[in-house]
């Protein structure tokens, strides 16, 4: 048998004769056999992955120290927190060990606080909306509510803030709040209209856009032979909207609660400008002025303490708030994921 | 969580109150006959209908009342010479410049989030739909680069400025920002705020370069293969340009999601007002270097960060919703010019 | 191997034997005609009983009162319909009349709008948009145009051609009429008869006795429209309308539901929409012929099969075209 022919190149000899650049620019122009297009593809396909992992890894190693301390009862209550960020703050390169003292509770309420108040008041609105904008709104308003709700989505967070500070505080600060709530609080903390009810307020609205378009993809996803078969069996349509296609799109709901939890989890930027900036812990106790007392989420004290991150002692407490908030996104994750499994088992489309 | 599913149904379940009977020929108007009364439903219906239309009517004028407050401070406040004119340092509002660093800040950090999550997003969606089947090996690893970018999607952003900062405080990242006499790395630079806004931006570009890859039609894949040509070449010249108004999609989503972004740039462009270039070099000086964006300008501005100018920061804020609104206008224009149907689905999901 | 060289071919002794389960007949042995395979059923279909028995059969059972009168029905879709012309009727000029006790067969070839028809019947044609009606229809003497539609489908139910289960268990799809349609919501203790009754009479109800609170949508094709036809029935309908219920099922399950459908006929009025012409044969009592919209022959079984008055109803039933 005879040699084949060579491959794709050039004529043997100017082969032996180029320079290595010039061979590996070549090769590089050259049509791409299909094994090495997918291996490159992969590997930058796999980037992604290595970044989730370099965070999980930087974030956990800076924030060892804080847990080197105290183990998991930082996560507890107990002392000033001000003052415990105000000593790491003033800590220098060689801190001791007492200035990793830290014990969140109280931002840790804060944040709880705020994200279920949020959840619970975006997801009936949030539903109530899409089953308005899919079944009940007429024609024109139909197509109107799309960009509108799509505007909402996108508005940055610090406009929602401004917005926050600069009407709604002065508001709920001049004209909800009464003088005898003020002084039954004097002692404790100040209020000056930044707290809960203003920004639980401003997360709903922020995180109910999201819940509602992945809501109206879930109704349009219904098939249409349930609904006719509804129809068939003499059921009016609110009522087949409630028995059978909230039924149906069940773990749609999920999933839309869960991102729109993280994305309250998340929140930065808005709680810090229009939560008071205060590290208080809100008790329902004090009845209606319980809506008026500031707080203090994780994020929104990462952000508000961003600047001392050079000494060493805030910065793995900061650090460690970001792990307890990147955790928690993951285990909402997985909880939706595991909630959604069930569900499988009716037919319902998860 | 597919972005580009059918519309929502249109029709449902209609009755209507009343409605004119027809008998004898065929009337011209469509004739409905008589729908069920409302005297039949139950309590706890009527108020859902009432709480139906009172959400959906509350969303529209939320909206309304942000984008017309807005706009009326903006015109109130914003001057042509704010624009073009660069911040300075000053006590008072007449001297503290305008906004054109931050404008700046702004768009370069757009390019360089966008230069950075673009190929990254289109790479990875190709890969995972076209090299995406395979042996169990390869499906575990689609699984494995589908979640993380899930993971990404669902991660705070601060949590990725605190990582961006970690990340680049390393000594072997010395070059992409400022090293400070001291030794130690100052971590902070429009490069590194950039590559940062490039996780943020990779989410909803992948979502939507993926969806439009499921969407090709398989002939369209077969048809090629048939005659021969390599799948890399298939993609480059049949699959791409089929996706195009997808990646335009994702691309303007990615660049929305940018331009919102507070936290990143708080934390990792330092806390300047002016631009301040790093270094020597032309090009590179400028990305080692720090700033501020509109964001930043707008945060800075308000009664949360100095509160100097609240004049300023409705001047900024405005030209920051007019970004927005233009870059949703996009959006829709590319949605409708790429199939004649409106509603989320076609237009990419929101997130 | 070069380009121009050719294997070999191989010779015919060289190629492998297929092996076969019984004897292949060699070209030119036409005697040697291989054994007919018996084909074994876990149960056979229902025997078919010849028409002038079941006309026997029911003659002794009277047709009960009339249930739905048409008269001078049309329908037509808005705008360009699938012949081109705009506004075509797809239903022209239909005069029916549908007892309890029988079972009227609606048949003839694709688009002649049977189905039309009978979504007619409980206003079902309102949910495409641009179909526009025309004539009367009667239930019970009362123009279903005025009656509330919710009220109108609680008396004439709808079998659909795909099983359309709901994503819930057994027990809440029978239930979902019975719950919906009453003002206030019922105890389990009231519906557990009822449904056990439905599933009993669409004959379901020994096959699923163990667990009725098993998922609707892991019966199998037959099972989930029997159970279609359960939830259908539980509501005491007074009309039973079946479009195509068999098309999309097995044989077995097609003769279990024909059997089915005989013996709902003595409670109910069913109209049955079918293409197959042997179907209509075996199941229904009188047949109505349509063709492009017209109704071409309205008559008993007997009469439509045997004697057709119209040529076009000659052909079709002779299988000329369809």
């Amino acid at each position: 048998m005879t040699r084949s022919a060579p491959p794709l190149a050039g004529p043997a000899d100017t082969r032996r004769g180029r320079s290595i650049p010039a061979r590996a620019l070549e090769r590089l122009r050259r049509p791409w056999p299909d094994s090495r297009a997918g291996r490159t593809l992969g590997a930058v396909s796999l980037l992604a992955c290595l970044c989730v992992a370099a965070m999980v890894t930087f974030v956990a190693v800076r924030a060892w120290p804080i847990f080197a301390h105290d183990g998991l009862g930082w996560l507890g209550p107990g002392g000033s927190l001000s003052t415990q960020i105000e000593t790491m703050l003033n800590a220098s390169t060689d801190a001791p060990a007492s200035a990793y003292r830290l014990h969140v509770w109280p931002i840790l309420y804060g944040t709880l606080l705020i994200t279920t108040l949020a959840v619970l008041l975006a997801v009936p609105l949030a539903v109530l909306s899409a089953v308005f904008i899919v079944e009940l709104a007429p024609g024109p308003l139909r197509r109107a509510m799309v960009p509108v709700v799509r505007l909402l989505a996108s508005v940055p967070s610090v406009i929602y803030g401004q917005i926050g500070i600069l009407v709604l505080v002065p508001f709920v600060g001049n004209h909800l709040i009464t003088t005898s709530q003020r002084v039954a609080l004097e002692s404790r903390v100040q209020l000056t209209g930044a707290g809960l009810g203003v920004a639980v307020v401003i997360l709903t609205v922020m995180i109910a856009p999201i819940m509602v378009a992945l809501v109206c993809e879930a109704l349009g996803a219904v098939p249409s032979a349930w609904r006719e078969g509804a129809a068939a069996l003499g059921v009016n349509r609110l009522r087949a909207i409630r028995a059978l296609t909230l039924r149906a799109i069940r773990p749609a709901i999920v999933a839309a609660t869960v991102l729109a939890t993280a994305r309250a989890l998340g929140e930065a930027i808005m709680i810090s400008m229009v939560s008071g900036s205060v590290f208080f812990a809100p008790a329902p106790t004090d009845g209606v002025a319980f809506f008026y007392e500031p707080l203090r989420t994780l994020a929104s004290t990462i952000i508000d303490n961003h600047e001392g991150i050079g000494s060493p002692a805030l910065r793995s407490a900061l650090y460690a708030l970001a792990l307890l908030l990147l955790f928690s996104a993951f285990v909402l994750s997985v909880a939706g994921y595991l909630i959604k499994l069930p569900l499988r088992r009716y037919g319902v489309r998860a | 969580m597919n972005a580009f599913a059918s519309s929502p149904g249109a029709g449902g379940l209609s009755s209507r109150v009343g409605g004119p009977p027809s008998r004898g020929r065929l009337s011209s108007s469509p004739s409905r006959g008589r729908g069920s009364s409302l005297r039949t439903w139950r309590l706890g219906e009527r108020l859902a209908l009432i709480a139906a239309w009172a959400a959906g009517l509350s969303l529209c004028a939320i909206t309304a009342a942000i984008v017309l407050y807005m706009g009326f401070r903006g015109i109130q406040y914003l001057r042509p010479e704010l624009l073009f004119s660069r911040p300075q340092a000053s006590l008072s509002q007449a001297g503290s410049g305008g906004f054109l660093d931050p404008l700046l800040g702004t768009a370069l950090l757009t390019v360089i989030g966008i230069a950075i999550a673009a190929p990254l997003g289109i790479c990875s969606a190709l890969w995972i739909v076209e090299y995406g089947q395979g042996g169990r090996a390869r499906q575990a690893l689609t699984r494995v680069v589908e979640s993380s970018i899930e993971i990404v999607a669902g991660t705070p952003d601060i949590v990725i400025a605190l990582f961006g900062l970690a990340l680049f405080q390393l000594h072997l990242l010395a070059f992409v920002s400022f090293t400070a006499s001291g030794g130690g790395v100052y971590g902070r630079s429009f490069l590194a705020a950039g590559a940062m806004m490039s996780l943020i931006a990779l989410p909803p570009l992948f979502v939507a370069v993926r969806d439009g890859l499921l969407a090709v039609p398989a002939h369209m894949r077969e048809g090629a293969f048939a005659l021969g040509k390599t799948r890399i070449a298939t993609i480059r010249r049949v699959l791409l340009p089929a996706v195009r108004s997808n990646i335009a999609t994702g691309v303007t989503l990615g660049v929305s999601r940018i331009i919102a972004d507070t936290a990143i740039v708080v934390v990792l462009l330092g806390d300047v007002l002016r631009t301040e270039t790093q270094g020597g070099l032309p090009g590179l000086s400028l990305l080692r270097g720090t700033g501020s964006t509109l964001t930043s300008y707008v945060y800075d501005n308000s009664p949360a960060g100095e509160g100097a100018a609240p004049q300023k920061a409705y001047a900024a804020a405005f030209v920051l919703m007019v970004f927005v609104l233009l870059l949703n206008l996009a959006v829709e224009r590319i949605a409708r010019a790429h199939s004649r149907s409106g509603g989320f689905a076609a237009g990419g999901g929101i997130v | 191997m070069k380009m121009h060289e050719v294997p070999p071919a191989r010779a015919m002794h060289e190629i492998p034997q297929v092996r076969t389960t019984h004897e292949v007949p060699r070209v030119g042995t036409m005697h040697e005609i291989p054994p007919v395979r018996t084909i074994v059923l876990d149960r056979p279909p229902a025997p078919v009983r010849p028409v002038r028995e079941r006309e026997a059969i029911r003659r002794v059972a009277a047709p009960g009162p009339e249930r739905l009168r048409l008269e001078d029905v049309s329908v037509s879709y808005g705008g360009a319909s699938t012949l081109g012309r705009r506004g075509a009727n797809a239903v022209r000029s239909v005069s029916l009349s549908i007892h309890q006790g029988e079972v009227l067969a609606l048949i003839g070839p694709s688009g002649c709008g049977k189905t039309t028809l009978l979504r007619t019947l409980n206003r079902l044609i309102e949910l495409t948009p641009g179909a526009r009606r025309g004539g009367r229809i009667l239930l019970d003497g009362e123009d279903i145009h005025e009656l509330e539609d919710t009220a109108l489908r609680a008396r004439v139910a709808m079998v659909f051609q795909q099983p359309n289960p709901f994503p819930m268990s057994i027990f809440d799809n029978v239930a979902f009429a019975l719950r919906e349609q009453s003002r206030r919501r019922p105890h389990r203790r009231e519906l557990e008869p009822l449904v056990v009754g439905a599933l009993e009479r669409a004959g379901l109800y020994e096959e699923v006795r163990e667990d009725l609170h098993r998922p609707a949508l892991r019966l199998s094709g037959g099972q989930q429209q029997r159970l279609c036809i359960a939830r259908a029935i539980a509501p005491r309908p007074e009309v039973l309308l079946m479009d195509e219920p068999c098309s999309a099922l097995d044989p077995i399950s097609t003769s279990v539901i024909e059997e089915l459908i005989g013996e709902l006929r003595r409670e109910l009025a069913v109209v049955i929409v079918t293409h197959n012409l042997a179907q209509a044969h075996r199941v229904a009592d009188k047949v109505a012929f349509m063709y492009l919209g017209d109704l071409v022959e309205y008559g008993t079984t007997a009469q439509v099969f045997d004697e057709p008055r119209a040529p076009r109803t000659r052909d079709y039933v002779r299988g000329a075209f369809g």
